[in-house]
């Protein structure tokens, strides 16, 4: 503000342009309705997860060349019925040295607060219910999409809690892990966030999905996905991260960490860690969907099909089901296709690569919008000079990076090549040695496996110390 | 593939003698094809489109309970004690089976056959014939020991139980059913056939006088069992 009213001509030189997209007019919705929808809400919810585990493992099954579950109803569709009845008559454990409070409620948290992020994802336009027009979508806020980051964020709470609660090794590891990636990939993913923010102008859900609507190229919506594909990118690896997921299940591997943060737990509270597991899944695909893939919009050819008629009201349910669908789908891919990476790895490729880069790509993302918006002045030339600006700030990075790639590929070659000769115990314990190389023999262990050649009348030579003696003398005589 | 990207196309002659090196065994060059440039481009995501494609490949489980494919024709399943053609036994109680047999699965005690109850042409038969199905390995060497064929193996292959004494086989179990032209021993051998005509094949099936000693036999047990029940 201090900015703002020091230069204030920077305010009234500049035309604001920035329009307001509709949001969601939620005037004609009483509270009962609102209670309906969170009820019909919590359906949808779990019934994609109950329908989620059964199409994750067949179509995990299928890249695997088999079948997956088939035995319990048609295509094994009830497996995951019987799983969950299993899990509720299951004994129910509670470590010794466990501290119960937090032991009981850290499931509660990561179960119960999956289920909030989904009230703001728009799920469709107006519709009629009970003689009332009303969204489908729960509420919405002006800050929408940071409650989705901030309950996140909470949620870590229940993994670290778990972990810690259990009072265990491998669960502690793990809540510590799942910590450290749930604070790294969410500045990667608020980054990537920011792009949308700046280009949709609103951070309420809806706003941004009429915002991707209003650009159009030939008719075709211009979704986020296409201006800001970098985000996308982003957005995808670290909605993996944030849903402990593989690749990037390094909170609870298996292989490391026996189960990581629930590796004491069993039962029904198993069953809720299992369960927000899921349904975040699912929030962050709502979520990619809403900000990247235009939300409940049809895509193009069936949104100007019929006058728009299939882009309206219910209809707008199904095209977010099925976006929402692609990404559940690209999630069993990568888990079909990736193996677990290492935890160091994880973290470079949150630090040193992805926030980097996003920094770099939202400062260019505002530059752009700026030059859009008229704030470095008018002309139609500012965009495209902007434009060549970053092209150049950008070629001399990647000319800049390239001479220090180049310089460390030579130095790694330097410090990798090896000499010809080593001495295997010049550091105190035996190193084999690299291919290539040849050893020297230490000379003590080379003198004393000589055969020791005693000559008739002459004193023993197998004392150590006169090794280099009978040698010698072996020369001087044959 | 002749990918015009391909980074060795300008030299073709070197294409040319790379290509019978690799069917006839090593590259001189030690490798693979260099991929085209989309090949490499595409070279770290490659994985996806493995497993991808393997979403449309036939799946090759069994669906084993509900589907049964058959085994191979000489798969070594469950034993089974063979017959002559007339429905005497073909075992003669030698226990070669037994001793040939490695994992000690095979037991029996052979015993004389007599005027009133003869179970095989010749002096023996096997009165007690079990075999240990929790022990027997099926390698076949009892089968290959069998001097008079008596003892082969089905293709029978389910054999699970829950509990050890039903997997010890019993002699009623690995008999080998009774065909139409047969009888239930014991009766006597074919008339003016001996031993050694069994072995011949000159026996092709069950005599007259056979079939009526077995009949006059069963009657009496009817008429035994009839009278046991009315004392009763």
């Amino acid at each position: 503000m201090s900015l703002l009213t020091a230069y204030p001509e920077v305010m009234t030189s500049v035309p604001l342009v920035m329009e307001d997209f509709p949001a969601a007019d939620f005037s004609d919705t009483p509270w009962w309705l609102s209670l309906f929808k969170a009820f019909l809400l919590f359906v949808y919810v779990m019934l994609s997860v109950v329908v989620v585990i059964w199409f994750e493992r067949r179509v995990i099954g299928r890249m695997q060349q088999r079948p997956g579950p088939n035995r319990l109803g048609p295509l094994g569709i009830l497996q995951t019925t019987a799983d969950g009845i299993k899990l509720f008559l299951k004994e129910d454990v509670t470590p010794k040295g466990a501290d119960r409070l937090m032991f009981y409620a850290a499931p509660l948290i990561v179960a119960s607060l999956a289920f909030v992020s989904f009230a703001i994802i728009p799920m469709g336009g107006d519709v009629q219910m009970f003689g009332h027009t009303t969204p489908l979508q729960l509420t919405d806020t002006p800050v929408a999409v940071l409650l989705v980051l901030a309950v996140a964020g909470v949620s870590a709470y229940g993994f670290v809690l778990a972990g810690w609660s259990s009072g265990s090794t491998y669960p502690l590891l793990g809540g510590l892990r799942s910590t450290a990636m749930v604070i790294s990939y969410e500045i990667a993913m608020g980054l990537s966030l920011v792009a949308v923010f700046l280009y949709a102008g609103s951070m309420s859900t809806s706003q941004i999905v009429e915002a991707q609507q209003q650009s159009t190229v030939l008719g075709i919506p211009l979704w986020y996905i296409v201006p800001l594909f970098f985000s996308f990118v982003v957005y995808v690896i670290t909605m993996i991260g944030e849903t402990n997921r593989l690749p990037f299940d390094l909170a609870e591997g298996e292989g490391e960490l026996g189960g990581g943060f629930h590796t004491e737990y069993s039962s029904m509270k198993f069953g809720m860690f299992f369960l927000g597991e899921y349904i975040n899944m699912f929030t962050v695909s709502a979520l990619a969907t809403t900000l990247f893939l235009g939300g409940w919009h049809a895509p193009w050819p069936l949104n100007v099909l019929f006058d728009g008629a299939l882009d309206s009201g219910w209809w707008g349910l199904l095209w977010f089901t099925a976006k929402m669908w692609g990404f559940i789908f690209f999630y069993v891919w990568v888990r079909g296709s990736l193996p677990r990476v290492r935890y160091d790895q994880f973290m470079a490729l949150g630090w040193k690569i992805l926030i980097p880069l996003s920094l770099v790509w939202v400062v260019a993302v505002m530059l752009i919008r700026s030059a859009q918006e008229g704030y470095f002045g008018e002309g139609r030339w500012v965009t495209v000079l902007t434009l060549g600006g970053i092209g150049v700030f950008v070629l001399i990075g990647i000319l800049l990076w390239d001479r220090y790639a180049q310089r460390r590929a030579a130095a790694r070659e330097e410090a990798q090549e090896v000499p010809e000769e080593i001495d295997p115990f010049a550091d105190g314990y035996p190193v084999p040695p690299m291919p290539g190389q040849r050893l020297v023999e230490p000379r003590p262990a080379v003198e004393q496996a000589r055969p020791v050649t005693v000559a008739a009348g002459q004193r023993g030579g197998d004392d150590p110390g006169t090794a280099r003696s009978t040698e010698e003398e072996k020369e001087r005589r044959g | 593939m002749a990918d015009p990207t391909e980074p060795h196309t300008n030299e073709p002659a070197r294409t040319a003698d790379t290509t019978p090196a690799r069917t006839g065994g090593a590259a001189p060059d030690g490798g693979k094809k260099e991929p085209g440039l989309l090949g490499q481009l595409f070279a770290p995501v490659a994985g996806f489109g493995v497993t991808f494609g393997t979403m449309f490949r036939k799946v090759p489980t069994q669906e084993y309970p509900e589907v049964k494919r058959p085994t191979a024709t000489r798969y070594h399943g469950r034993h089974q004690l063979n017959r002559h053609p007339d429905g005497l036994e073909k075992c003669v109680g030698c226990e070669l089976c037994a001793w040939a047999c490695p994992a000690d699965a095979i037991y029996v005690e052979g015993a004389d056959n007599t005027d009133e109850a003869r179970f095989s042409p010749g002096e023996r038969y096997g009165r007690v014939y079990q075999i240990n199905y929790l022990r027997c390995i099926f390698c076949g060497l009892c089968i290959e020991a069998c001097p008079t064929r008596a003892l082969t193996m089905t293709n029978e292959y389910e054999m699970a139980d829950s509990e050890r004494a039903p997997l010890i086989y019993e002699k009623h179990q690995l008999l080998a059913p009774l065909r139409p032209d047969m009888l239930t021993p014991p009766f006597p051998m074919a008339e003016g056939m001996e031993e050694r005509d069994y072995y011949q094949g000159k026996v092709t099936g069950s005599t007259s006088g056979q079939r009526d000693y077995v009949e006059q036999r069963e009657a009496r047990r009817s008429e035994a069992e009839a009278d046991a029940e009315a004392r009763s």
